[in-house]
């Protein structure tokens, strides 16, 4: 808070319940209702409900189905993460590095961001074709008898590409900023004492980028786990079958198509908590880079 | 010097560095090239051949269907009415967050305030928390609001997190605290010191956020989709999944050239705009994140 703060007390109450308002009816109530009906039995015909206590959650981990999405899920976000953050770190290493030209690469490696997820996906559905797909033939020529939405890992393939594809310019953005904010003389005598380039990168600016990093890395994680929803339904065309989903995708499926209440809402409550613990983390990283600059 | 007046050996490493970046650009672009030269021609063609590689000449027809011949289940909608929702929907977020939060920013940077600490963590526990964690019971909110299919329901549940307060608190405590006393000491008050002074200052901010969120909303899929079910509130990313939706319903051959146009159509918007202001764009998404 500012030294010099205003007094009144009306004013700032005022100014605050907007916010406050939207917050509590769009997010509280829903959030605390999510809670509260993860511990029901929902009639499916509507005529109310019963207590059933932990059962919504017990069901969930002995459901070998959940536990298949959920791995899957782990290890979509882990390779989305790594690959979409390593190409995007190569790429901003060099786009910093090069003089010609520079203006013109940042501009081509960044506009994707501006691009909607199932609009990825929807180029995705053309490129991956199962008849007429680039991307087939190319995997056909490799040797991979590649079938969309036949075979599992062809699919789970396609969805990592394009969602890589749609993550890089964020990263490389970042990337290329926390680059651009190393200072000179640091540069220049890290110029000195180290003529290998690649050990200049690992000594030097790799710790150096490590805030930017870590930064990265909540935002990759929670890109993988909810935003590449839009990816995600548009290649498999809103009908996943006996196609890989991810867990956000599951509690669609659940809610809105099976119509399973608490068996959603149980799903809901265990993303919430997820995500609020990588919330308290990204929190503290953000609160030393404050103290820090 | 001798050494100097040696040749130079020619440097490998600038065309290594320049393959790799040309590289990644073509690897961001050709994507959205094929869709382009694909979206030419006609969907007979496309359905047999799949992505073309030369462009076609049903360029002009596709697009002037996509955005002008009614379709739909209703046979109501065209794209010119999903563009103008899509232009609501980018707008009215934009707009709504940055109110919103501006004011809510006010109040918890410049005001002493009994339960700020209270205000503070309401509002930041929603952080990163995205819609999408919480859809179903923000769907019962809307419905036992009845909201749904309302341009407010489509649009204020999205407003329901941090991101923007958090930006602008941000913002507001790097401005130096000898303003607002100055501000103080000339008999400004709170209201007048924040539109004269604190609002200008901010401009730049403001813009940046701006496009920012205006991408964010443009781009918006899973609301759209669960809470208009009325063909009239569809927005150009949201009717994307209703071509396919027909184009699997009905057995006769999709309409992929218009799908692909108004796939086009639907990114231009965002993409110029990012591409426009890119370093305003660029600034807003580091520094408001630090």
């Amino acid at each position: 808070m500012k030294r010099a703060g205003f007094t009144s007390v009306w004013l700032p109450v005022a100014l605050l319940l907007p916010q406050l308002s939207i917050i509590a009816i769009f997010f509280y109530w829903p959030a605390g209702w999510a809670v509260q009906s993860s511990f029901y039995l929902q009639d499916p015909f509507g005529f109310g409900s019963t207590f059933v206590g932990f059962e919504n959650y017990t069901d969930l981990t002995a459901n070998s189905e959940y536990m298949r999405i959920a791995w899957f899920t782990v290890v979509f976000t882990v390779l989305v993460t790594f690959f979409s953050l390593s190409i995007a770190l190569l790429l901003a290493v060099k786009a910093d590095k090069v003089i010609r030209g520079a203006k013109s690469y940042r501009t081509l490696l960044m506009w994707v961001y501006a691009v909607a997820p199932p609009v990825a996906g929807f180029m995705g559905i053309m490129l991956f074709h199962q008849h007429t797909g680039p991307m087939t033939d190319f995997f056909k020529a490799l040797g991979w008898d590649y079938k969309i939405l036949v075979d599992y890992n062809s699919t789970a393939t396609a969805f990592i590409i394009v969602s890589v594809w749609k993550q890089i310019p964020v990263n490389f953005i970042f990337f290329l900023s926390g680059l651009q904010s190393i200072p000179r003389a640091v540069r220049e005598a890290a110029m000195i004492d180290n003529r290998s380039g690649v050990r200049r990168f690992w000594d030097i600016t790799f710790p150096l980028l490590a805030p930017t990093g870590f930064f990265l890395l909540i935002i990759n994680i929670t890109y993988a786990l909810f935003d590449t929803f839009g990816i995600i339904d548009t290649l498999v065309k809103g009908e996943p079958g006996n196609n890989p989903m991810t867990l956000v995708y599951k509690v669609y499926m659940d809610g809105f198509r099976g119509n399973d209440l608490g068996g959603s809402s149980a799903q809901s409550v265990i993303l919430m908590v997820l995500v609020l613990v990588l919330t308290v983390f990204q929190f503290r990283l953000i609160e030393r880079r404050i103290h820090y600059s | 010097m001798a050494r100097s007046q040696t040749r130079k050996p020619f440097k490998w490493a600038p065309v290594f560095d320049h393959t790799i970046l040309i590289l990644g650009a073509l690897f961001m672009l050709v994507p959205v090239v094929l869709a382009f030269v694909t979206s030419s021609h006609s969907a007979v063609q496309i359905a047999r051949e799949g992505i073309m590689f030369v462009p076609g000449s049903h360029l002009g027809e596709n697009y002037s269907k996509a955005m002008f011949e009614k379709g739909g289940f209703t046979a109501t909608i065209d794209g010119m009415v999903m563009l103008k929702n899509s232009l609501i929907l980018g707008l009215g977020f934009a707009l709504g967050k940055i109110i919103i939060s501006m004011l809510a920013a006010y109040a918890l940077v410049y005001f002493r305030l009994r339960f700020a600490t209270f205000a503070f963590w309401i509002i930041f526990t929603t952080l990163l928390l995205p819609l999408e964690v919480r859809i179903l019971p923000s769907y019962e909110a809307i419905q036992r609001l009845d909201l749904a299919n309302t341009y407010t329901g489509l649009i204020v549940p999205l407003i329901a997190s941090a991101t923007g307060t958090f930006f602008f608190r941000q913002f507001f405590r790097s401005v130096p605290e000898e303003l607002a006393e100055a501000a103080r000491i000339d008999g400004a008050g709170p209201v007048k010191f924040f539109i004269d002074i604190l609002v200008p200052l901010s401009q730049t901010m403001i813009a940046a956020i701006f496009i920012i969120m205006f991408v964010f909303g443009w781009n918006q899929y899973l609301w759209p989709t669960l809470i208009t079910t009325d063909e009239g509130l569809f927005t150009l990313v949201r009717g994307i999944k209703q071509i396919y939706q027909t184009m699997i319903d009905a057995n006769s051959i999709p309409e992929y050239g218009q799908a692909l146009a108004l796939a086009i159509i639907a990114m231009l918007p965002p993409v110029l705009i990012v591409i426009f202001f890119q370093s305003w764009f660029v600034k807003g998404l580091t520094e408001s994140d630090k």
